[in-house]
């Protein structure tokens, strides 16, 4: 029987049972940003440990930078004082610091492919829950807590337990207008928030084979909002061409064996998977959420749920609690909801693909005056080659901001923050209650198209209509 | 180094109602702009405790016949979306020793055994049960106790589940495994001197 790469990669990394049965895993590449490491730094300096291996963590700043200033000292003293502690951290423990002024800095999940540190057949561990994104390239990767971060700073290692794999394929083609982000919504609405609990989801099938990195990197970023803690595609060609000549990929003939390796972590053809799920790509439209958690979603020609579609108690209490949060009526159509707030960003969708499909309908359009539409790259390096290209300037050109890169307001630790009830078109991955730092703001979850489109239309529109996206003649 | 052997959890109790309860919930990511978790414990729930002017509203968490409770009950998933440490950590320092759930996020159940909270699930009906005596009486004494998987309350008990390597490490007092991770230097050195890419600078 063959094994799954989340098996290969488990056994590669395993140092010993513990006495409490859980196994130690070597953790190969630690990403730390300045929310989640500071208190772990902390607690190295009260023991007086030092970090194991400092030349294998490495350091951005995303979840407080402002995106509209860039001259420190911040406007906000916190804010400042947690990027401050971060580079003293850094500086003092030996570990790589991609900082504001490297022209490197931007989400950590963003960063991390982008600089070729995360690679195939490696783990990968982050005091952040999308630490799952780095999963597209064949690694195995864990969002961690704080006291695990001071674990993997002190040893390399953490305590963890196996998890099960689950096989998600999804075959056939998606139809024009259709994106990474409806196929993960779709995913998630379809095995629900928790569905994934004590699982790895391995995603492959056409569509998998046929997505860029970017792609892939959508999907498995928000495995966690199906309850999974790590997603992964099987790196292949697609892997390997990704990461050809990025500064931290290895070079000349550590190339060639590095690829080799990396080939061998693939799952073998005959594993034997926990649970396996077939989705068919045709059957996925573009999907946008109505309620209060990423599961909560509908397709675009969809009405949000009455609460007595329920099929529990407590499903029912969810949507009456969604629907009076969204101030939506059950039964009414999705479309034509009046936005606000249109953002386009995140470790979700602020990668290069994204900003550059919505570019290209994006052209010659206006957003509409009663929206707020702001663009936010991902990372320095995105926003760089988007300037390069021109694309800065027809967000501009359509009414959008062009901002500094960073998580933004995606969550609510920056200046940028819904405001009352706010509803906000967001190409990001979290639509809680209070998420975009407005308690009573109102979050809609989507793809970056479709984003545009919202921003256009002043309410959540089917992009394939605004924007003129025909389907392809049925044959 | 052993740490404290955690075979009970004793106290009164208090009742958050809800399914998926996320950690933006449970602290506010506005709280986390902070570099230690001292003083999180005053945020927990914030928004769900206060209003848009920071006064109280009506929550089991405000009622005074609650105050002192060092055991949160609530609903399926509790402790869902991001992987804040942050979130057990408000738990833990608002006087929280215990959770009891219809079931836990994995990041959160991990993150709260590693401080020695124990989060133990129970059947939606026997939390049923539970919250009645509970808000029946408020002074109810309510205890979790890992080594025969019970929640006792009064003459009552339910039964309740936890993963059993989780109620290995909080019963031998290994939950804080760091000192375990230490102690096996020369086998983490010899895996990663295995692995080519850990010697990538
Ligand atoms: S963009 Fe959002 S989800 Fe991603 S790391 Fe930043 S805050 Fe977290």
């Amino acid at each position: 029987m063959g094994k799954s790469l989340f098996q290969k990669v488990w056994d590669a990394h395993s140092v010993r049972q513990l006495p409490n049965g859980q196994t130690q895993l070597l953790i190969g590449t630690h990403l730390i940003h300045e929310v989640t490491s500071p208190q772990a730094f902390g607690m190295l300096r009260e023991k007086g440990i030092p970090v194991k291996y400092p030349h294998r963590t490495f350091a951005t700043v995303d979840h407080i930078v402002p995106t509209n200033e860039l001259a420190e000292p911040y406007s906000d003293p916190l804010a400042q004082a947690m990027i401050t502690e971060l580079r003293k951290n850094c500086e003092e423990y030996g570990v790589k610091f991609f900082d504001t002024t490297t022209g490197m800095q931007g989400i950590v999940h963003i960063v991390g492919p982008e600089q070729g540190i995360t690679q195939p057949g490696t783990t990968i561990a982050c005091g952040d829950s999308h630490t799952s994104t780095h999963g597209a390239f064949g690694a195995v990767a864990f969002g961690i807590g704080t006291s695990q971060v001071r674990d993997v700073l002190a040893t390399q290692t953490m305590a963890l337990n196996p998890l099960k794999v689950r096989r998600i394929n999804v075959d056939g083609k998606l139809a024009p207008g259709v994106y990474a982000k409806d196929v993960i919504l779709h995913i998630i609405r379809t095995l629900g928030v928790n569905g994934g609990t004590g699982f790895a989801y391995e995603y492959g099938g056409e569509v998998f084979d046929n997505f860029t990195m970017e792609e892939r990197m959508t999907v498995c970023n928000m495995s966690i909002e199906g309850g999974a803690r790590v997603g992964y595609v099987n790196p292949d060609e697609t892997t390997f061409e990704y990461l050809k000549g990025r500064p931290y990929a290895p070079k000349g003939k550590d190339w060639d064996a590095a690829v080799e390796r990396w080939q061998s972590f693939a799952s073998d053809a005959d594993c034997d998977y926990d649970d396996v799920v077939n989705i068919r790509a045709e059957d996925i439209a573009p999907t946008v959420t109505w309620g209060i958690n990423p599961g909560q979603a509908v397709f675009i020609d969809q009405s949000v749920p009455k609460k007595e579609e329920g099929k529990t108690v407590s499903e029912r209490a969810s949507i009456a609690e969604a629907l009076e949060h969204m101030q939506f009526e059950g039964g009414t159509a999705i479309k034509g909801v009046k936005v606000n707030v249109a953002f386009l960003g995140s470790c979700t969708n602020g990668r290069l693909s994204d900003l550059r499909e919505v570019a290209q309908y994006l052209k010659g359009r206006k957003v509409h005056p009663d929206v707020q539409a702001i663009c936010v790259p991902g990372s320095q390096g995105v926003s760089r080659i988007a300037e390069e290209m021109g694309i800065d300037q027809i967000f501009k050109d359509a009414g959008f901001e062009w901002r500094g890169a960073g998580c933004s307001m995606c969550l609510a630790m920056n200046p940028d923050k819904l405001v009352g009830d706010q509803l906000c078109a967001s190409s990001s991955n979290r639509n809680f209650k209070g998420r975009q730092g407005s308690i009573t703001g109102r979050t809609v979850l989507m793809s970056p198209l479709m984003v545009a489109a919202a921003a256009v239309t002043g309410e959540i529109s089917d992009a394939r209509e605004v924007f003129g996206i025909l389907e392809p003649a049925t044959v | 180094m052993s740490l404290k052997e955690i075979s009970k959890v004793t106290g009164r109790a208090v009742h958050v109602p809800g399914d998926d309860i996320d950690t933006d919930r449970i602290i506010p990511a506005r709280f986390m702009k902070c570099v230690t978790f001292d003083g999180l414990g005053e945020y927990m729930f914030y928004d769900v405790r206060k209003d848009a002017d920071g006064n109280d509203r009506k929550h089991p968490l405000n009622d005074p016949s609650y105050e002192g409770a060092s055991i949160l009950i609530s609903g399926n998933n509790f402790g869902c979306g991001s992987s804040r440490e942050h979130a057990p950590q408000a738990i833990y320092r608002a006087g929280f020793r215990g959770v009891i759930a219809e079931g836990f996020a994995e990041i959160f159940f991990g993150n709260s055994t590693q401080l020695g909270m124990p989060c133990v699930t129970a059947e939606g009906k026997d939390i049923e049960k539970l919250v009645a005596a509970i808000e029946a009486d408020p002074s109810t004494e309510v205890t979790i106790d890992l080594e025969a998987k019970k929640i006792r309350f009064g003459i009552a008990a339910i039964d309740c589940e936890i993963r059993e390597g989780a109620r290995s490490v909080l019963l031998n007092g290994h939950w804080d495994p760091l000192q375990d991770l230490l102690a096996s230097e020369e086998q983490v050195e010899a895996v990663a001197g295995s692995l080519a890419y850990m010697a990538e600078k």
